[in-house]
């Protein structure tokens, strides 16, 4: 495993398999099936220091445990504990049926991080498909306080329809800044719609961006990332300046309990995020 | 310290060592006859091992022989492995309590300090099982407190085996027979059954073990007893069950995951994950959340889990490892090629375990080596390694 890959854990929990409890401090509605949560620790804990693309285990009392990614601020001083939950089985609407002043159990951060010192100096470009935008927010946070220290900022969003897609009034602040180009495109529009209509691979060539200089960091279904990197690719960028990020079945988080691994990866730990060129060979095996 | 010690102790002296454990604190647990089969539990005295017995193993084949002799170790490793002990198959993670002003607390389970235990009888392959488990659970980021306390408690006195089983392959894993000195032990023996008498051959492989000898009955080896303890495990050597094949495995696994062998064995393997609960290496668990009536106390138990389970990859939408053969070839894989890349080993110890308890026979060696016949394969030979695991730019 080489040195220059993300895989930095600070602040590592020290009973990493017990939960802490946190409270709900704020709670938001962003899709039909989709709602952020701010959460705030309890007693004398402190605030969670993360990375931009670490995740919690978030545990919904008696119900169980999802890996969530943190879709807040990474920077110091900045308010609460963020995650943006889509409500898909079990545990998921468990976390849907709180509300503000509920409690929750946290445990993390886990996992590796976005490579936002490796990218300083380059053009970034984000892409996102659905939820995926959640997990990328922090990283686009980070780029935005640090403006000074990347190029060109690209945020290629997709979704299904105009009603699913995620943070639209805050994508449209962030279009509004200097040096940021952001596209949006949805599968299909019934109601009116001033952005694109298609995947979101086609707004690669849309963007503007110097493929020698440049880092992708694209969060999404598999199938999506795949065609994303390729994509890439066609405009030049190699898989060493591309990152994905992976998931899979967890319960542990720490790399115990067997579940997350993909190949010789344990995606709780090794991962979530990859750079492209050290997963690719796995990506295309099926059934892994 | 000089080590490592060598010393003979007689047959009818071997409680003294057990004597001496017990006053040191430990439970000894060891090899004993239950349900037809040797397992790992309590010993008291040397009459509880399973004296003057061995197996009978091939692929999902079990059976107890009695021997012509009163060997105390006269077999290979049964259905248990020492994992259960060190890797409990189920413990209780936490408790979690809700109050009325709706406060939640959690509360770490297993908070008990372990007994100490004195592993009497561990093979060659069971010592290397155990390092490569504390691989697993200390050898990385993050430390498995539960494994760690037990772990620390234990004494290991290993022995040398006098006998292959039939589901045996660790010369080709190049695990055993013989203990070595790179791996942690406390004491060796080597059972030895010559005309001249029934005695051990105990070898110390730590202080803690040291200090032990000092204190039994025992006499010095000569360069003769030691020459005759080498040739017992020479002999187990050459008798050895099974064979793997050995050169370039994991990279010809690997560049095989298509092959048609996969679906062969997906047709015999029922997913019953005996294989997995036998092996001394497997370390996956799953976890259960339950609640009681009142709905205010939680719980959250770690349990044994199997990659042969259609839910160990569940996702919202379906499992990623649907059909029977891609659960078998993440096992295979696992065990013999990716677990070089996460632990710098093989994460198989040839103890034959997956074999004999295999309730249709499948033989991981015969897979292996069917993967690697060159009719159907890309074998290491032919095929560069694929330029997208290199992790460098
Ligand atoms: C590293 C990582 C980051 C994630 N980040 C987010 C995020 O920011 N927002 C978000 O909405 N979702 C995220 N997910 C997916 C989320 O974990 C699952 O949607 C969730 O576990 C589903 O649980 P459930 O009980 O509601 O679903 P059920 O279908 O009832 O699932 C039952 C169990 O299966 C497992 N499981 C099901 N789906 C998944 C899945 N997709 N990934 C892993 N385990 C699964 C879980 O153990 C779950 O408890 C992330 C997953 C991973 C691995
Ligand atoms: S894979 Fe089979 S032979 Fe190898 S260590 Fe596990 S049980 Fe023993
Ligand atoms: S290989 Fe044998 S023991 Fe393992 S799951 Fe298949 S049938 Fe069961």
């Amino acid at each position: 495993m080489s040195a220059s890959l993300p895989n930095t854990m600070p602040g590592l929990p020290a009973a990493p398999l017990v939960p802490e409890p946190w409270q709900v401090a704020a709670r938001r509605e962003e899709t039909a099936d989709t709602f952020t949560l701010t959460l705030q620790p309890t007693g004398e804990a402190e605030p969670m220091r993360f990375q931009p693309g670490q995740f919690n285990m978030l545990y919904a009392f008696g119900t169980g445990e999802s890996a969530i990614s943190i879709s807040g601020d990474p920077s110091e001083g900045s308010s609460g504990l963020i995650h943006t939950v889509r409500r898909v089985g079990y545990v998921t609407s468990a976390l849907a049926r709180l509300s503000p002043g509920d409690m929750v159990g946290v445990r993390g951060p886990f996992g590796s991080a976005w490579p936002m010192e490796d990218a300083r100096g380059r053009d970034l470009i984000f892409m996102a498909g659905g939820i995926g935008l959640a997990p990328l927010r922090p990283a686009i946070y980070h780029a935005l306080n640090h403006r000074a220290d990347y190029g060109r900022i690209i945020i290629l969003t997709g979704a299904r329809t105009p009603e699913d897609a995620l943070y639209l009034a805050e994508q449209e602040t962030w279009r509004e800044q200097d040096g940021v180009e952001g596209h949006l495109t949805v599968d299909r529009a019934e109601t009116p719609w001033t952005h694109n209509v298609g995947v979101v691979t086609t707004l690669v060539p849309k963007a503007c961006f110097d493929p020698a200089n440049a880092v992708a960091m694209i969060c999404g279904p598999e199938i999506m990332m795949r065609y994303s990197a390729m994509e890439l690719r066609k405009s030049g960028l190699t898989d060493n300046r591309i990152y994905v990020t992976m998931e899979r079945n967890m319960k542990c988080a720490v790399a115990f309990c067997g579940h997350c691994q993909l190949g010789p990866e344990f995606i709780c730990k090794d991962g979530p995020v990859y750079r492209f060129d050290r997963i690719r060979f796995w990506f295309s095996q099926r059934e892994f | 310290m000089k080590l490592p010690q060598s010393a003979l102790l007689e047959r009818a002296s071997f409680d003294t060592l057990l004597d001496a454990l017990r006053r040191r604190g430990f439970k000894v647990v060891g090899p004993v006859i239950q349900d037809e089969a040797i397992v790992y539990d309590t010993v008291t005295a040397s009459a509880d091992l399973p004296v003057g017995w061995t197996d009978e193993q091939d692929g999902g084949h079990y059976r107890l022989k009695r021997r012509k002799d009163e060997a105390l170790f006269g077999y290979a490793v049964g259905p248990h492995s020492w994992k259960k002990y060190l890797h409990p198959a189920n413990l209780k993670l936490w408790d979690a309590t809700r109050d009325a002003g709706a406060a939640l607390r959690f509360e770490e389970g297993d908070t008990e300090k372990p007994p100490k235990l004195a592993f009497l009888g561990v093979r060659s392959c069971e010592l290397r099982a155990i390092a490569i488990q504390d691989k697993v659970f200390m050898g990385s980021a993050f430390t498995d407190e539960h494994y760690r306390k037990r772990r620390e408690r234990i004494f290991t006195i290993a022995v040398n085996c006098g006998t292959a089983g039939g589901t045996c392959f660790c010369v080709s894993m190049k695990t055993g027979p013989k203990v070595t000195g790179d791996v942690a032990f406390d004491l060796a023996l080597t059972e030895l059954l010559e005309e001249s008498g029934h005695y051990f051959l105990i070898t110390a492989g730590s202080e803690a073990g040291a200090e032990i000898l000092k204190e039994l009955p025992t006499r010095p080896a000569t360069p003769e007893d030691l020459a005759t303890a080498d040739a017992v495990v020479d002999r187990t050597a050459q008798n050895m069950g099974r064979e793997m094949p050995a050169e370039g495995l994991p990279k010809v696994l690997l560049e095989n995951l298509e092959h048609p062998r996969w679906d062969d064995v997906a047709e015999r393997c029922l997913s019953c994950a005996n294989c997995t609960m036998a092996c001394p290496t497997c370390f996956c668990t799953t976890v259960e959340d339950t609640t009681d009536l009142t709905g205010d106390h939680a719980e959250r138990w770690r349990r044994w889990d199997s990659c042969f389970t259609l839910d160990f990859t569940y996702m919202h939408g379906g499992s990623v490892q649907q059909s029977a053969r891609s659960r078998y070839r993440q096992w295979m894989t696992h065990k013999l090629a990716t677990w070089h890349e996460q632990f710098g080993s093989s994460g198989c110890v040839g103890c034959g375990r997956c074999i004999t308890w295999c309730p249709v026979g499948i033989d991981l060696t015969e897979e292996a080596a069917a993967i690697c016949t060159v009719e159907n394969s890309n074998t290491a030979t032919n095929i560069s390694e694929p330029a997208s695991r290199d992790p460098s730019p």
